[in-house]
C-alpha cells in the first residue's frame, strides 16, 4: 500500500469513528435518533468504501457477490420482520456479526500459518480470542434465536452437572487456545478448529438452560460479547476501525445488560446459571382475599369518569396483537377529556424498549409514554390503572414480600391508585410462575378474556356512557 | 502492527470509556432501537472480513473469507435497515391523536 492509500485510508476511518459516535449521541432523543441512525450507517459506508478501494482484486467476484447477496438478504429480513419478532431479528444479526469475527480470526490465522511464518503474540492472543468469543457468541445467539422464533421450547432446559460440564470444557477451550497460541505438536491449525468447534458447542449449552423471560438479558450480552471480538480482530488486522466501533459496542453492551439485570433484580450469574427454579420453593405461602371479576361496561363507566388513567401494558398486549385496540381506547378517552398515560416497566417486552417500539408502532405518541421512575409518584394521584397482559412487573409482593422469589425487584406500585382494572385470560401465574396478590386486592377487577376482544368491547362501550 | 500494540490499546481503552459516556445518557424508551443500531454497529467486522477474503489464497481460505463477508453484509446492513425502520415510527410521533373515527 502507497503512504497515500495508507493516509487516505486511515482519514477515512477517523470520520468513521467520529460519525458512529455522534450516530450514538444523537439516539439520546426520539426526535434525533433516526438521523443518528443514519449517519453512522453512512459512516459505516465510507469505511466499507475506502477499505475495497485499496484491497487486492483478485477474489473481486467472490467478494461482489457475497456483498450484494449478503445486503439483499439483510435488507429483506428487516424490512419483512414484524415489530414483536424484533428480540430474533437482533438475536439472529448478532449471531452473524459473531460469526464473521470468529471465520476473520481463523482466516487471517490459515493466511499467516499457510505462509510457513509463525504469527507473532500481538496476533495469535487476540486472535485466538476472537474465535472463542465469537464462536460462542454465533451459536449463543442462534440458540437464542431458535428459542424467541419458538422453533425449540422455551422451558429452561437444566440437568444436574450441568455448571460443572460448562466449567470443564471452558477449561478444555482455554487449553486449545493455549495451545494455539504456542504452537506444539498438534501444530497451530488443529487446535484452532478445536477452538472453534468447542465454542460453539459452549455457546448452545449455555442459552439452552435460559428461560424465554431472561432471553433480553442474555441477547444484551451476547451482542456485547460480539462487540468485544469485533474489537479483539481489530489488533489481529491492525485495523483502528475495528478496535474502536468493536469496543463501543462491547462497552455499551454491557452497560444495557446491567440496566436489564437491575431493573430483573437478578445478578447476571443468575440469568446465566439459576432459572427462577432455585427460589421456587418460597413461593407457596397463601394470600387472602378473593376474586373480583368485572364487566365492559362498568370498567367503560369507570374510564369515562376517570380524570386520570395509567395504562400498563405487557407483552401479552403484543401477544394479542392488542397495539392498535390500545392506541383506540387512548383516543377515545382523550377525546372524553381524560388524561391518559402509557406507565412501562424496562423490561416489558421481550427485550429492554421493546413496548416503546410496539407502541410507536401503533402511533402512540411518545411523549405519552413514561418510564417506570416517572410513573410510580402518579398512581396515587390516578383514578384507574388499566393492567394490559403485564403481570410480574405489577406484583406488589416485590416491595413487600421478603419471600418472594421477585423481592426488591423495582416494579410499577399500580396498587397505589383508586381502582385496578387487570384485563387478563385467566387467573394462570405469569413467566415467573409467582402468585400475584394485586389481583386480590380490595380495588383489583379482573376483567377476562383477549385482551384485543375485551379492549374492542371497551371502546364501543365508552360510545355508550353518556 | 506489533510496534502499534500500545497504540491500539491506548484507542481500545478510550473507545471503552466513550463507550460506557454514550451509553448511559440514553432513555430506555430507546433501548431497543439502540440496541439494534450497536448491532448494527459491530458489523464492521465486515472490513475485516473484506480484508481477509481479498487476501486469500486457497480455496480454504478463500471460503472462510467469503463466508464471513457474507455474513458481516447481513449484520450490518440488516441491522442498519431494521433500526431505521424502528426510529422512523418513533419519528410520526408528533402529531396529536384523536382524528381517527
Amino acid at each position: 500500500m502507497t503512504a497515500f492509500a495508507a493516509n487516505l485510508t486511515q482519514g477515512v476511518y477517523i470520520v468513521t469513528i467520529l460519525l458512529v459516535i455522534v450516530g450514538i449521541m444523537r439516539l439520546r432523543t426520539p426526535a434525533t435518533a433516526r438521523s443518528g441512525n443514519l449517519l453512522a450507517a453512512f459512516g459505516m459506508l465510507l469505511a466499507l468504501g475506502v477499505t475495497l478501494l485499496y484491497v487486492p482484486l483478485v477474489n473481486w467476484l467472490v467478494m461482489t457477490a457475497m456483498l450484494v447477496l449478503g445486503a439483499g438478504i439483510g435488507t429483506w429480513a428487516a424490512r419483512t420482520v414484524k415489530m414483536t419478532a424484533m428480540p430474533q431479528m437482533v438475536a439472529l444479526f448478532n449471531g452473524m456479526g459473531g460469526g464473521a469475527a470468529a471465520l476473520v480470526a481463523l482466516g487471517e490465522a490459515l493466511r499467516i500459518l499457510l505462509q510457513g511464518a509463525a504469527p507473532p503474540l500481538a496476533v495469535s492472543i487476540p486472535g485466538a480470542f476472537t474465535v472463542l468469543i465469537g464462536a460462542i457468541s454465533f451459536a449463543g445467539s442462534m440458540v437464542a434465536f431458535a428459542k424467541l422464533q419458538e422453533l425449540i421450547g422455551g422451558r429452561p432446559i437444566t440437568f444436574s452437572g450441568q455448571k460443572i460440564l460448562h466449567a470443564v470444557l471452558f477449561a478444555l477451550l482455554l487449553v486449545a487456545a493455549a495451545l494455539a497460541v504456542s504452537g506444539g505438536p498438534l501444530g497451530r491449525e488443529t487446535p484452532l478448529i478445536i477452538l472453534a468447534v468447542g465454542a460453539a458447542v459452549l455457546g448452545t449449552l449455555v442459552v439452552l438452560p435460559v428461560g424465554g423471560a431472561d432471553m433480553p438479558v442474555i441477547i444484551s450480552l451476547l451482542n456485547s460479547l460480539t462487540g468485544l471480538a469485533a474489537a479483539a480482530t481489530g489488533f489481529v488486522l491492525g485495523n483502528d476501525v475495528l478496535i474502536v466501533a468493536g469496543s463501543l459496542v462491547g462497552a455499551s453492551g454491557t452497560i444495557l445488560t446491567q440496566l436489564m439485570s437491575r431493573a430483573m433484580n437478578r445478578p447476571i450469574s443468575n440469568v446465566l446459571f439459576g432459572a427462577f427454579s432455585s427460589v421456587k420453593q418460597g413461593t407457596d405461602q397463601t394470600v387472602g382475599g378473593e376474586v373480583r371479576a368485572t364487566s365492559t361496561e362498568e370498567v367503560a363507566t369507570l374510564l369515562a369518569y376517570a380524570s386520570r388513567v395509567v395504562i400498563v401494558p405487557g407483552y401479552g398486549l403484543a401477544v394479542a396483537r392488542a397495539q392498535q385496540q390500545v392506541r383506540d381506547l387512548m383516543v377515545a378517552l382523550e377525546g372524553r377529556g381524560v388524561d391518559v398515560r402509557f406507565g412501562i416497566h424496562p423490561v416489558a417486552g421481550r427485550m429492554p424498549g421493546h413496548m416503546n417500539v410496539l407502541l410507536a408502532e401503533a402511533d402512540v405518541p411518545y411523549d405519552r409514554l413514561y418510564e417506570m421512575d416517572a410513573i410510580n409518584p402518579e398512581f396515587s394521584r390516578t383514578d384507574v390503572v388499566l393492567v394490559v397482559g403485564a403481570n410480574d412487573v405489577t406484583n406488589p409482593a416485590a416491595r413487600n414480600n421478603p419471600g418472594s422469589p421477585i423481592y426488591g425487584m423495582p416494579v410499577l406500585e399500580v396498587d397505589r391508585a383508586k381502582v385496578v382494572v387487570v384485563l387478563k385470560r385467566s387467573m394462570a401465574p405469569g413467566f415467573a410462575g409467582i402468585d400475584n396478590p394485586l389481583f386480590l386486592m380490595d380495588q383489583t377487577r379482573m376483567l377476562f378474556g383477549d385482551a384485543r376482544t375485551s379492549l374492542t368491547e371497551l371502546v364501543t362501550a365508552l360510545r355508550d356512557v353518556d | 502492527m506489533t510496534g502499534n500494540l500500545v497504540q491500539e490499546l491506548l484507542v481500545f481503552m478510550l473507545a471503552v470509556f466513550v463507550g460506557f459516556q454514550l451509553i448511559s445518557k440514553v432513555p430506555s424508551v430507546l433501548h431497543t432501537p439502540l440496541m439494534s443500531a450497536t448491532n448494527a454497529i459491530h458489523g464492521v467486522i465486515v472490513i475485516g472480513a473484506l480484508v481477509v477474503c481479498a487476501t486469500a489464497h486457497g480455496p480454504v481460505e478463500l471460503t472462510v473469507g467469503a463466508a464471513a463477508v457474507f455474513l458481516g453484509t447481513l449484520n450490518v446492513v440488516g441491522g442498519y435497515v431494521v433500526t431505521d425502520r424502528m426510529l422512523e415510527m418513533f419519528r410520526h410521533n408528533r402529531e396529536q391523536p384523536g382524528n381517527r373515527p
